[in-house]
């Protein structure tokens, strides 16, 4: 076979499932394409030329829930987008992870009124939160590290 | 004669009625239309070869509590040819009973019509396509009116993280 | 048929009920083989959270009304209840692909009541603030519309000169996106020293890369295909249905907010403005190019003739006092613990403040009551008027023209439903 006889013998690796699964996971994360305010510039801009996230496996950016495994939920959620926000959550595929980027998604930020959801955390379990109004592409890219950080030490056991 | 004075004195001479009152502020003239009038003067003002308001910019209600009457709204006019801007302001007492639309003057009107319903509750005569457009189709009241609450919710600190963390709802997963 | 998508808030709807809406009722045959398809809130191409209700004849669109307000804010109301200055945050998350043009929307609207103007190098500097947040503003809109377009190469180049843009504004207001550098009577701060250079170095590279970007459209038949002759509205109806902004002087009605009613010292400069007669979206598209233009040689004019001199009024009851006043007189420690604490009062009455946003006319119509907060702001929304005119414009074309004509009237959702 074509491999072998260009590299020689591979041998044999071992390696723990759990860590290789988990390295596969955090390398090919697939966002899904959902802006819901200003933030979503930002999150524009960290996968825009300058600041390129396709560095970390993540270039690729899903409109639909179905294909994706994170939401970074990217603005404000209101009490109309609430109930759709829930829903996209609930068509993507196990396992999914969830960003709340910026103040408004992670506490309501600014908007302390009647109709804003202070914190989507009440609405979709939230993994990673990342400060800011925007935050700036380097925190979004800093809280996409903790996301892959938190990924590597899941356990097998939490999988199911 | 400026184009201020023009304005008034030509809507005088076809309704001799409808002028409440002119007021002035910071270089701005209002012109406080009576309700009934308010159609054909938007109908005349954009009509009229010397005057030509061809452009409705805006159309905003404003909350006068304590005042009486309560509710104003108010039509930014501006004519593209004559480059002038006036504000038509129309009291209303009752908001289920409010001015004509006027939508068919210019099509833009029952567009912001529509913003002002949803958010002050002013309903517009003759605009059939009234509905909730901000809010939830079952949202109740009009948020921008002053006896509509804020909303505010308690800010969770340190000190009241516990007593806070226990009244949010907390989703899950399923 | 009825219709439900994404949940309970999302009402049901039949068909019969969508025609009513929006005043696009009309008598339509054959309805029993139409489609009634719910593009949105979620969607690649609306551009934020829009969702639009279409009726289908096959692929071609009879009927469509936009559903909006899943970003409702309650902005007006939140600044009723905060001080004018302090309201002013909530203006930059509005529309937030160009917060320096509604801070200075709404700080004029506050001079206004005040009946006060700002010092000459405070209006300069904001006119050359704004202009630039005008090109970042299309920077975007180019960017994101091409990419609606299948010209994804645009999109990458325009965010990499938005970013030199967003540097300066960090440069001089300390935040990329929400700055809030425009207070009343005044600046924040003086700008530092190198924001002349950086200017300077930006209007020498800035033409070039507009070149570039039409040398990739201009010759792209996939592009030219789906903007030229799509989405069509003539001059009257244009006024009549409100547009303001490039989607009105695309169908060749000359009015541009800078030159009809200058504000901030733009009488001074010199520059054109941009007109296409056809009213579609190629000519929407050629009108924000050649915008981005004018606005270059309007910074360039600002700078040239930048003066010197203070950058707020002396007026203490409005600007707070430098801080190395603090230490010296009590006066000062009194105006600044009274502006930080309670603010300052607008006198009663009523006025309205136009300026020309990158979209279009950005109207602020404010109401003091003698207190220290608005009593009412509400903004003439130049994304949510636009908005209006969608089901007139793509009415008998096709789904993927929707697509291009949304890229082409330039909406904000933030600003469309505040
Ligand atoms: S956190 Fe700030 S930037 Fe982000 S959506 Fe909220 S207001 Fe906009």
């Amino acid at each position: 076979m074509g491999v072998e006889q260009k590299l020689g013998n591979l041998g044999v690796v071992t390696y723990r499932l759990e860590d290789l699964v988990n390295w596969g996971r955090t390398n090919a994360m697939w966002p899904i394409l959902f802006g819901l305010a200003c933030c979503a510039i930002e999150m524009m801009g960290s996968q825009a030329a300058s600041y390129d996230a396709s560095r970390f496996g993540m270039e690729l950016n899903r409109p639909s829930p179905r294909q994706s495994d994170l939401m970074i939920v990217a603005g404000r959620v209101t009490r109309k987008m609430a109930p759709v926000v829930r829903r996209l959550y609930d068509q993507m595929p196990e396992p999914k992870w969830v960003i709340a980027m910026g103040d408004c998604a992670s506490c309501g930020g600014v908007f302390n009124n009647y109709a804003i959801v202070q914190g989507v955390d009440e609405i979709i379990p939230v993994d990673v939160y990342v400060g800011g109004c925007p935050p700036r592409p380097e925190a979004l890219l800093d809280g996409i590290m903790s996301l892959h950080e938190k990924i590597r030490n899941e356990k097998l056991g939490d999988w199911a | 004669m400026n184009p201020d004075e023009v304005i008034v004195s030509e809507i005088e001479k076809a309704f001799p009625e409808a002028i409440e009152e002119v007021s002035e502020f910071r270089g701005e003239r209002t012109l406080y239309i009576r309700k009934a009038d308010l159609k054909s003067v938007c109908q005349f003002l954009r009509d009229q070869q010397s005057l030509q308001y061809n452009f409705l910019t805006d159309i905003c209600a404003d909350d006068m509590l304590p005042e009486f009457p309560r509710f104003a709204v108010n039509y930014q006019l501006y004519s593209i040819p004559r480059n002038h801007r006036i504000r038509l302001r129309v009291r209303v007492e009752d908001p289920e009973d409010g001015p004509e639309t006027v939508g068919s003057i210019w099509a833009i009107g029952t567009w912001l019509e529509m913003e002002v319903w949803d958010l002050m509750g002013v309903r517009f005569k003759g605009n059939t396509s009234l509905r909730r457009l901000f809010l939830p189709e079952d949202w109740q009241g009009f948020p921008l009116r002053k006896d509509y609450p804020l909303g505010y919710e308690e800010v969770q600190f340190s000190f009241n993280f516990d007593e806070i963390n226990a009244k949010k709802p907390h989703a899950t997963k399923d | 048929m009825t219709l439900s998508a994404g949940g309970d808030a999302i009402q049901e709807l039949t068909l019969e009920e969508l025609r009513n809406k929006v005043g696009t009722g009309m008598e339509i045959e054959d309805a029993e083989e139409h489609m009634l398809l719910s593009m949105g809130p979620q969607h690649p191409s609306t551009h934020g959270v829009l969702r639009l209700l279409v009726e289908l004849d096959g692929e071609t669109v009879v009927n469509l009304a936009p559903d909006i307000g899943f970003l409702h804010t309650g902005i007006e109301k939140n600044m009723e209840a905060k001080t004018f200055t302090k309201a002013l945050v909530m203006t930059d998350r509005m529309d937030y692909l160009s917060p320096m043009s509604n801070n200075l929307g709404y700080i004029l609207a506050v001079e206004k009541l005040l009946g006060v103007e700002a010092t000459p190098r405070a209006q300069a500097i904001r006119v050359i603030l704004t202009e630039m947040q005008r090109v970042a503003s299309h920077l975007v809109w180019l960017g994101t519309s091409a990419l609606d377009l299948a010209a994804m190469s645009v999109f990458l180049y325009c965010f990499r000169e938005r970013e030199y843009i967003l540097d300066v504004f960090e440069m001089v207001a300390g935040h990329r996106m929400m700055v809030s550098y425009f207070r009343p009577g005044g600046l924040w701060r003086d700008v530092p020293e190198e924001f002349e250079t950086a200017v300077r170095q930006f209007l020498d590279f800035m033409p070039a890369k507009i070149a570039d970007y039409e040398a990739l459209l201009k010759n792209n038949p996939i592009f030219l295909g789906r903007a030229k002759g799509v989405g069509v509205i003539s001059a009257e109806d244009a006024i009549s249905w409100g547009l303001t902004g490039g989607s009105l002087r695309g169908s060749g009605v000359n009015y541009d907010v800078r030159k009809a009613n200058p504000y901030s010292g733009y009488e001074q400069y010199d520059f054109d403005v941009p007109l296409e007669t056809d009213g579609d979206v190629y000519a929407r598209y050629r009108v924000r190019m050649e915008e981005m233009r004018q606005s270059l040689r309007i910074i360039e004019q600002a700078l040239n003739k930048l003066p010197d001199g203070p950058i707020q009024i002396d007026n203490r009851k409005i600007v707070p006092p430098p801080r190395a006043e603090l230490g010296r007189s009590m006066e000062a420690v009194i105006h600044h613990f009274k502006l930080w604490t309670e603010g300052f009062n607008a006198p009663e009455g009523f006025v309205y403040q136009a300026i020309e946003s990158p979209r279009g006319e950005f109207g602020v119509y404010l109401r003091g009551n003698g207190g220290s907060k608005p009593a009412r702001v509400h903004f003439r929304a130049p994304s949510y008027v636009n908005l209006a005119a969608l089901p007139k414009l793509s009415k008998n074309l096709f789904v993927a023209d929707v697509v291009a004509i949304i890229g082409s009237i330039d909406i904000v959702l933030g600003e469309i439903d505040r």
